[in-house]
């Protein structure tokens, strides 16, 4: 592969992949959750995002408070162990201050989406709904008759993004990206979108990469831009790096309920800061440390290599 | 065999909850566990009755030897030391749904006689009273899991109403409703553990039956706090309270902060 350089800024990213009204996938589940990203959209103000991601979290309350999206795809609508999402609740349940359109599947369903987007299927089947109210609620879960016979059966249709957004531990310069630890729905994610924006902890040599091809989820070929932006999943974590700060979770709720609590939340850590590295500094090197991991490295593997040298044909 | 000397917490309490729901899993292999009561209830019977059992969670982790107590299903500690941890592809289409799981946990807002499961919506469809969190993964484990255990931290005619608000995990008898041929492989909800009773459904296409009555409760207190006229077991008896072994493993090597044990 020719070595072009996908590294940018996030600011410049966003800017140059993210558009009002467009359709946006933020994935990871609970972990490596694209917090800064979803933050910098903030920030550029991007209105009528139709927002997709299987367990919206307070990243969802977040880019709904701030008015960035007016739908939300998902399939869980609470933000883990730590309760209710208010924000994303008040607009469903009274329409306040705007009403929210909801676009509801289970967690199978959305992968099956992102699956059949990554692969370009019409659709993809599976053995859930049926006997399900689910379906009555979303017209988008249909029953289609087997071919060879079988049972009818349920399916969903692909979603293909116009962005796919996701966070990781590292990349190269060319994009290619490494993750360990929960993988969601990533992988698909990003081949079901038409263009892909990734932040990572840190950059690498392709070296390091190439050490250990396996670790790679989304290779360069499915990447646009790479942004390199530590600590970019907090609250959530990445593994091996900083732990989920799951005090800042409990604390939402309380924020979640208030509307104006949550917009003063807005000001303070996402408008006033201008971008990952101030909002770090902000939450202080004290609360930063306190999420500290240990270290528990895997034992490395050999993926050894052709024992005579092989000539090279020039 | 002498009986360990039992425990006096009280039936509504998390631990009696916890200790009930542990053991449920005596003898089983794989269990797809949840947040909350199901973490504890997990832990406790592989301290106790069941050390070989699979811990299995969504978040794609299998065979979990977590170090510390998991603070929702995709916390590290359950990624550290696992046997694997696969994509949510491989881990619903493989795992789940291609049969591997006998035992998922549930939670619910309401559960209804044949074990259906609304965790979506309160009140009207198009103006809910209460948006609860949805399908998650339910929906789908309702249908592959072996048997589901659901864990009801209330027990009176609104958690257990005669007619659900929203169906969001249907049991058998509602696929069968729907389509004969589409009838799952799993039995749906095999057992309840409420504050008051456990209720089993022993037949795929049957009812909830009161199987077992907590300590201080009688039949008909527990029928009268249920939305429909259910029926008792032929064998209804007294649950078995929590040891004091169960309840010193919860509170002192399990759950030290009281994350979940309130």
């Amino acid at each position: 592969m020719a070595e072009t350089s996908k590294v940018t800024d996030l600011a410049s990213a966003v800017a140059a992949h993210v558009a009002d009204g467009m359709v946006i996938a933020m994935e990871g589940f609970g972990h490596l959750i694209p917090f800064a990203a979803a933050h910098e959209i903030i920030r550029q103000g991007r209105r009528e995002l139709t927002l997709c991601r299987m367990t919206p979290d307070l990243l969802a309350d977040q880019l709904i408070a701030a008015g960035c999206a007016r739908r939300l795809v998902a399939s869980f609508f609470a933000s883990g162990s730590a309760g209710s999402l208010h924000e994303v609740r008040r607009r469903i349940e009274r329409a306040d201050p705007r009403p929210l359109e909801v676009e509801e599947y289970s967690h199978y369903g959305m992968v099956c989406r992102y699956q059949a987007g990554a692969a370009r299927l019409p659709f993809f089947p599976l053995r859930s709904y049926a006997g399900s109210d689910l379906p009555k609620l979303n017209a988008q879960i249909r029953k289609v008759g087997d071919p060879y016979g079988g049972p009818d059966i349920y399916v969903v249709p692909a979603l293909r993004p116009d962005v796919t957004v996701v966070h990781a531990q590292r990349a190269d310069r060319c994009g290619n990206v490494q993750m360990w630890g929960i993988l969601g729905a990533q992988q698909e994610a990003a081949y079901a979108a038409r263009t892909v924006i990734v932040t990572v902890e840190e950059i690498v040599d392709a070296e390091v990469i190439r050490s250990d091809p396996n670790r790679t989820v989304i290779p360069g070929h499915a990447v646009t831009a790479v942004a390199h932006c530590p600590g970019g999943a907090h609250p959530s974590y990445s593994q091996g790096y900083y732990d989920r700060d799951n005090a800042f979770y409990r604390e939402w709720t309380p924020i979640s309920r208030d509307r104006a609590a949550v917009l003063a939340w807005l000001s303070q850590w996402v408008y006033e800061v201008p971008d990952r590295q101030a909002y770090l500094e902000r939450l202080g090197e004290q609360r930063w440390t306190g999420l500290r991991v240990a270290d528990r490295p895997s034992q490395p593997v050999n993926y050894g290599r052709r024992a005579s040298p092989v000539l090279e044909h020039s | 065999m002498t009986t360990p000397p039992p425990s006096a917490v009280a039936p509504s309490s998390t631990e009696f909850l916890a200790a009930v729901a542990a053991r449920q899993l005596a003898g089983k292999t794989r269990v797809f566990a949840g947040v909350g009561l199901p973490t504890l209830a997990v832990d406790l019977a592989r301290r106790t009755i069941n050390p070989g059992l699979e811990l299995v969670y969504e978040s794609g982790v299998c065979g979990a030897h977590p170090e510390a107590l998991a603070e929702g299903i995709a916390d590290s500690v359950l990624v550290s030391g696992a046997e694997a941890v696969i994509s949510m592809h491989a881990l619903f289409g493989y795992v789940l749904q291609g049969g591997h799981i006998d035992v998922g946990f549930l939670g619910a807002a309401q559960v209804d006689r044949w074990g259906s499961l609304n965790t979506s919506i309160i009140g009207d469809w198009d103006k809910p009273s209460v948006r609860l969190p949805g399908a998650g993964g339910a929906t789908e484990i309702m249908p592959n899991a072996g048997e589901c255990i659901v864990v009801l931290r209330r027990h009176d005619p609104g958690a257990l109403p005669q007619r659900l608000d929203f169906c969001t995990s249907p049991s058998p008898v509602r696929v069968r409703d729907e389509d004969v041929r589409m009838v799952p492989p799993g039995h749906g909800v095999s057992t309840v553990i409420t504050p008051m009773a456990v209720l089993r459904r022993p037949e795929k296409f049957g009812e909830l039956l009161i199987s077992e009555v907590h300590p201080g409760l009688t039949v008909q207190e527990v029928k009268a706090a249920t939305g429909w006229d259910i029926r008792v077991a032929p064998d209804v008896c007294e649950t078995a309270r929590p040891t004091q072994e169960d309840v010193r493993l919860l509170r002192e090597e399990i759950d030290t902060v009281r994350l979940y044990l309130r």
